[in-house]
């Protein structure tokens, strides 16, 4: 038996070593992909190209545009004589963001609240969102520095409102993507794409080739082959999880808290239900092109639905109805709750019951599957 | 099981393989129709047919990998439907595919198959030297299997089946789409491999490798319609004689040869006629006098060897003679 199980072992070892692109690239891929998230997909975005029609003139409408330039996230370019002009620009795309500042500014600064007018383009929701934040947290942030100056001065507590209150009109749900927020669901990603892809490939290769045709005259147990095949596939995909932590914990600075051995073993009860997948699709397919195509079929809700990217807060009911089924869903709670907040198992067992039973039961269909097809 | 079927299944009987009715249904298609089979232990036994006839289904029940609708069957003295899995270990498998994994080298595939099949650690390198001699593949013992060319493949993926030793080998179609050279080759190793005590049932639609096989056994739509060394089959099974004609007008000597009486068919074979005749009947003189008298100038007409083709089709009623004839030409050279 032993002798079986380590044949087909060391057989998987030998395809790797000799694909050994592929190899590269399956460890390869998790740093690109980290990168890719991390930084060039940089959602907070700064520099923003801004329009300036200042009305006022006054001393303190400069202080506020200086505010916003120091802020990182605008960059003063145009200065505008009218409304029209500055609309102009914003509709060319020049500029993203348009600051109206009104005539009676520093009136009404001196006063009461003050009204900024900040025009954004929401076109590109990334930028909106981004710099409507800015905005706003900038206009309370003002806003304080006005009140201790006041409060520095003599007439105390004479203004009990907030100086500076910048009105928005675009609005954009907001989201805060980031790499400390991408990286335990890439984590998940690539365990997903790694077991289903590589265990289908791996079976239908077999099959297309005829070498599964002697196996099952062999007196190889149906057990021991498909264990031969999946303890190699668990490691390249922890070796990818490896990687893929070592990458965002050293480079991107992301906070590991939790316990790692526990995030290794709830791994596994998410890619017992991945891998059963994997052997599904191997069912299914006819080709090795078949298998990749059917197996990025499978994952494909899972990148869209199941929070990774894109809040599941923000889906409508149906969409989040369909996250809620989704295993990823799952297993990025638990990702997210032992590396970034650093949760015990005990926190974790609402989300690890629905992937336990997902799993065992699609696991347990595919062995049955498995064995039906080698007859 | 039946009774019948156990009695013969006795592993000293002198047989590797007995069946017993054996049937194979796939739904409402019978692929094998009651068939009885003996193949005698340390024989070369050729299983001929031409597709669909039921070869690679009786093989793979006799593996243990399909079960049999009906009937029984016994391999190396162990029932195929109670212990499959015994036989597994104990035979050896090759189909025509060579399962051989490219991205392996020769040493890599070898190890491979030793190890699924339980050779002794002990053993194992021992084993491995001696298939690489045994298909010629010294010297290339770290090449791998995709880089080699047809008949080092077929050899290797021989040996693959053999690495355990096994008692009795499973060859279906081992020489398809392989060279005549490499064929010749691959059938002297095997028809060694016989001459050693191992039993090999090879499945194959080449007569001329049929003619090296100890028994045939000639399966048509699931049934073995003849059985027996070629040599018998000839003299006593066929007893047809065959002639052999060279005409001027080939087309019309065959038609009136067609419409003669005392002929079982004629075929067009390159320039000359070959004609099959009623048991007992008339030979090449009678043939040539029959013709000259319809007024066709024959060059010449001998009588010949009746081949396991001419065997094989014989058995086929004669509406369907002309298209098995096909059926084995289209599969490769006779």
């Amino acid at each position: 038996m032993a002798s079986r199980l380590l044949g087909i072992i060391a057989k998987e070892f030998i395809h790797l070593r000799r694909d050994w692109l592929a190899l590269v690239l399956a460890l390869a891929v998790p740093v690109a992909m980290l990168f890719i998230f991390g930084w060039a997909i940089n959602t907070d975005v700064k520099h923003v190209p801004t329009a300036v029609f200042d009305q006022s003139g006054s001393v303190e409408a400069r202080q506020f545009l200086e505010a916003m330039e120091n802020s990182q996230y605008f960059a003063m370019r145009y200065w505008t004589r009218s409304h029209a002009e500055l609309t102009r620009l914003i509709d060319r795309g020049s500029a993203k963001v348009g600051v109206v500042i009104p005539p009676d500014f520093a009136r009404r600064l001196a006063r009461q609240a003050a009204e900024v007018q900040v025009i954004v383009d929401a076109s590109d929701p990334q930028v909106a969102t981004s710099a409507i934040n800015a905005a706003s947290s900038l206009g309370a942030q003002r806003s304080l520095e006005i009140i201790t100056k006041t409060l520095e001065g003599t007439t105390l507590g004479r203004r009990t409102g907030v100086p500076f209150d910048v009105r928005v009109r675009a609005w954009y749900n907001p989201d805060l993507v980031s790499a400390i927020f991408i990286v335990p669901g890439l984590i998940g990603a690539l365990l997903m794409q790694t077991t289903i892809t590589a265990m289908a490939v791996s079976v239908v290769r077999e099959r297309e080739k005829g070498t599964l045709e002697a196996l099952i005259v062999s007196p190889i147990r149906r057990w021991e082959l498909l264990l031969g095949k999946i303890i190699p596939n668990l490691l390249v995909a922890y070796g990818q999880m490896t990687m893929a932590l070592i990458v965002a914990h050293f480079v991107f600075d992301v906070p590991i808290r939790g316990s790692l051995p526990l995030l290794y073993g709830l791994a596994l009860v998410f890619m017992m239900g991945t891998l059963g997948i994997g052997i599904f699709v191997s069912a299914a397919a006819r080709t090795v092109p078949q298998a990749m195509q059917m197996a990025f079929l499978t994952f494909l809700p899972s990148i869209y639905l199941s929070g990774l990217l894109f809040p599941i807060e923000g889906m409508p009911t149906g969409a989040q109805y369909l996250a809620s089924i989704i295993p990823l869903t799952y297993f990025l709670r638990i990702v997210r709750g032992i590396i970034l907040k650093g949760v015990g198992f005990g926190d974790l067992w609402p989300s690890l019951l629905p992937l336990l039973v997902f799993g065992v039961v699609i696991f347990s269909l595919a062995v049955i599957k498995f064995r039906k097809q080698l007859d | 099981m039946s009774a019948e079927g156990a009695r013969g299944a006795g592993p000293d009987d002198g047989f590797a393989v007995v069946t017993e009715g054996l049937t194979r249904r796939f739904g409402k298609r019978v692929a094998v129709d009651h068939l009885s089979l003996r193949v005698r232990k340390g024989e070369l036994y050729g299983f001929l047919g031409p597709n669909g006839a039921g070869k690679s289904t009786t093989l793979r029940m006799l593996c243990g990998i399909l079960e049999p609708s009906e009937g029984t069957g016994s391999v190396l003295g162990i029932d195929i439907r109670r212990e499959p899995e015994r036989i597994k270990a104990l035979i050896g498998y090759m189909s025509q595919r060579f399962s051989l994994y490219d991205d392996l080298t020769v040493v890599e595939n070898l190890t491979f198959y030793a190890r699924v099949y339980m050779v002794p650690r002990a053993l194992r390198a021992e084993r491995i030297a001696q298939m690489i001699q045994l298909a010629d593949l010294g010297g290339r013992e770290r090449q791998q299997a995709g880089a080699l060319s047809g008949g080092y493949r077929q050899r290797l993926a021989l040996t693959c089946a053999l690495v355990h030793a096994p008692r009795l080998i499973f060859l279906d179609e081992p020489t398809a789409g392989v060279d005549p050279v490499s064929r010749r080759t691959f059938w002297a190793v095997i028809r060694h491999l016989a001459d050693e005590g191992t039993t090999i049932v090879v499945t194959t639609h080449y007569m001329d490798e049929a003619e090296l096989c100890d028994t045939l056994g000639f399966i048509y739509q699931g049934q073995l319609i003849a059985q027996g060394s070629p040599a018998i089959i000839k003299t006593e099974t066929f007893r047809k004689p065959v002639v052999e004609v060279d005409a001027a007008d080939l087309r019309r000597a065959a038609a009136l040869l067609q419409d003669w009486d005392a002929v079982e068919e004629v075929l067009r074979v390159s320039t000359r006629l070959r004609v099959v005749l009623a048991q007992d009947h008339t030979a090449a003189a009678d043939v040539a006098a029959y013709l000259r008298r319809q007024g066709v100038e024959v060059r010449w007409a001998h009588d010949v060897e009746p081949s396991v083709e001419d065997l094989f089709v014989s058995f086929v009623d004669k509406e369907r003679k002309a298209r098995v004839r096909e059926q084995l030409r289209a599969l490769g050279p006779a």
